[in-house]
């Protein structure tokens, strides 16, 4: 039975029924090593797809390619109809394609608040004749602080709002830039490992609020290691290994495939160590 | 002992030290609150002299239209300087900014430019038109040790005006959206840069309003004396930014006050210190060796201030703490 996401069979580079992204032979070389190689791939609209695979698999560059931070040897991908190779990250931002960074970027010596409405897009203050007359801009401003409570409320950050981000842990850096990218009400999320370095309980709220997203019509792409969360929570998996895409499909299936098996998750991936090495001691 | 404290207190509204203010505030702007090092501010108060009194007294202009030409040249210098560098990392902002500043330097000194910068000599009299728009009554104007003559006491009020119209203008700006995003980028420019602002144009305004109150130093500087190549060099550039670090980086205020206890202190240092020799109180130092300890001294307090109070006189100590 064909899936409901994909055209046709779940096979690398499938066309989906209804994609927001799509990109073509997007190549990135750092001198003789090629990193990026993807000839074609589509992001299914409103849902959760994981993008894995193993380290220097490309998976970051590839993000960094797709939202302007680092231009391609060659290479096409549109964002819903929209041409986006060559368009500068700030652009691509605010067209809707928002992302967060695999080492989190919080930007310390401003308040959790300040941080927050620095995600607001169409401030006019930003402008540097308007910010000097305050009337231009309040209102805007007390819309913006309105959004930012909420959803600062939302992320259990509220009673940190008037704090330097530089005061929060590691967890709530990572919620923190979650929330900001949410500022720029976007359309597409795009998350850089968010589970790095967060401990277990604050995974589980992560992932509810992942699923937040989906539910209030966000597609999300995200890197993640962490299978567990992968099998959670995404509707869609793609497997990169050496810059390629190589495998797709729904998780259980993807888990199941030999290729992912051995580029990515090795022999063991069912075994734990830890208990392995335990049996053998006693 | 009145003089000496009289002169180290007159320090405290000099127009050169309302002038060390206002660049140092352009300096705050810069570093302080947007993160570009700009090692050159020495250089838009160079251009600015120099496009300033060139107007007057080769082009013949007039006051006002000679400030314009300044301006111009000041906004044309910042584009100079921060189109090329302004996408790279923060240190090749410094790197150009201090060449810059010692290629103009060295260029207006040259003696083929003699007949239009004035070469080694430098430019003066150039101010009459300043003077003549001042409307305080022609007389001496006495206050406890100081006495001044009409056009003191004008350049005195209209340097601390400026100065204090500055520093209006950038407090409001930093607590804009605008001063937001320029902190932000002080933080992390890819992190701005992805919530869709354009770090790069960011980055150059703040880089021409910056320089722009380097030029209104600039004119400050030269209208009560002259224009001298040799005040431009380095030092220039490294007493502003002693004076920021003084005050505290990110912060408005601490420039002014900053200014204010650099010229004090070098003042009050440099006064005790000659009076001490004059009347064998001091017998290890020539008056010759005054100037030069002087320096030492205010370099030692200002290590003690950097070592104790490393976020300056009006920085916020919880900025620093996560830095360490």
């Amino acid at each position: 039975m064909p899936s409901q996401i994909a055209k046709g069979a779940a096979v690398p580079g499938c066309a989906k029924i209804d994609p927001i992204l799509i990109a073509d032979n997007v190549r990135r070389q750092f001198g003789g090593n090629v990193a990026v190689d993807v000839e074609h791939v589509e992001i299914p609209r409103g849902l959760i797809t994981a993008l894995i695979g193993p380290n220097g698999a490309g998976k970051t560059t590839f993000f960094n390619l797709l939202t302007g931070f680092d231009q391609p040897n060659s290479g096409d991908w549109t964002f819903d109809g929209v041409k986006l190779a060559g368009v500068p990250a700030f652009k691509v931002a605010r067209m809707g394609m928002v992302r967060t960074f695999q080492l989190t970027k919080s930007l310390n010596m401003i308040t959790v608040m300040e941080n927050m409405r620095l995600g607001a897009q169409k401030q006019p203050g930003e402008n540097l004749l308007r910010a000097l007359i305050r009337p231009l801009w309040k209102r805007n401003e007390d819309a913006i602080t309105a959004r930012a409570v909420e959803l600062l409320t939302r992320f259990k950050l509220d009673a940190k709002s008037d704090d330097f981000a530089a005061s929060l842990s590691g967890g709530q850096r990572k919620l923190l830039e979650m929330a900001r990218a949410l500022m720029t009400q976007p359309r597409l999320v795009m998350l850089d490992e968010p589970m790095a370095g967060v401990n277990p309980a604050l995974t589980q709220s992560l992932l509810e609020h992942i699923r937040g997203l989906k539910n209030e019509g966000m597609t999300v792409l995200f890197v993640e290691h962490d299978m567990h969360m992968v099998r959670n929570i995404s509707d869609w998996v793609i497997v990169m290994a050496e810059g390629k895409i190589v495998a797709e499909g729904p998780p259980n299936e993807v888990m199941k495939n030999p290729a992912v098996i051995d580029a990515y998750l090795g022999a063991h991936h069912d075994t734990d160590l830890g208990a392995e090495k335990q049996a053998k001691g006693n | 002992m009145d003089l000496i404290l009289g002169n180290a207190i007159s320090w405290l509204f000099q127009p050169i030290t309302a002038a060390y203010a206002l660049a140092a505030i352009g300096i705050a702007l810069h570093f302080g609150f947007t993160g570009l090092l700009n090692f050159g501010q020495a250089v838009f108060m160079a251009v600015c002299a120099y496009g300033f009194s060139i107007s007057v007294k080769f082009f013949h202009l007039g006051f006002w239209p000679a400030v314009g030409v300044a301006v111009i040249a000041s906004i044309a210098m910042a584009f100079l300087l921060g189109i090329p560098t302004l996408r790279l990392r923060s240190d090749y902002l410094a790197i150009v900014t201090i060449a810059a500043a010692e290629v103009f330097r060295f260029i207006v000194s040259t003696t083929s430019a003699q007949p239009v910068t004035g070469g080694p000599q430098g430019l003066n009299q150039y101010s009459d038109g300043f003077y003549a728009m001042n409307p305080i009554p022609v007389g001496h104007y006495k206050f406890w040790v100081w006495d001044f003559n009409q056009d003191d006491l004008f350049a005195i009020v209209v340097s601390w005006l400026v100065v204090t119209v500055f520093a209006i203008l950038l407090a409001i700006l930093i607590r804009s959206p605008w001063g937001r995003v320029i902190k932000g980028i002080r933080e992390d420019e890819d992190a701005v840069r992805s919530l869709g602002k354009n770090v790069y144009s960011y980055k150059m305004q703040s880089l021409v309003v910056g320089g722009l109150m380097g030029t209104f130093a600039g004119i400050l500087f030269v209208l009560p004396t002259s224009v001298q190549p040799g005040n431009y060099g380095t030092t220039l550039t490294f007493y502003i930014w002693t004076i920021l670090l003084l005050g505290g980086a990110s912060t408005v205020i601490g420039s002014i006050v900053g200014a204010m206890i650099f010229w004090s202190l070098l003042s009050l240092t440099g006064d005790l210190l000659s009076t001490g020799v004059d009347n064998g109180t001091i017998t290890f130092l020539t008056q010759n060796q005054v100037g030069a300890i002087r320096f030492m001294l205010v370099g030692i307090a200002l290590m003690l201030l950097v070592i104790f109070r490393p976020q300056g006189i009006f920085g916020n100590k919880k900025e620093l703490y996560f830095n360490a």
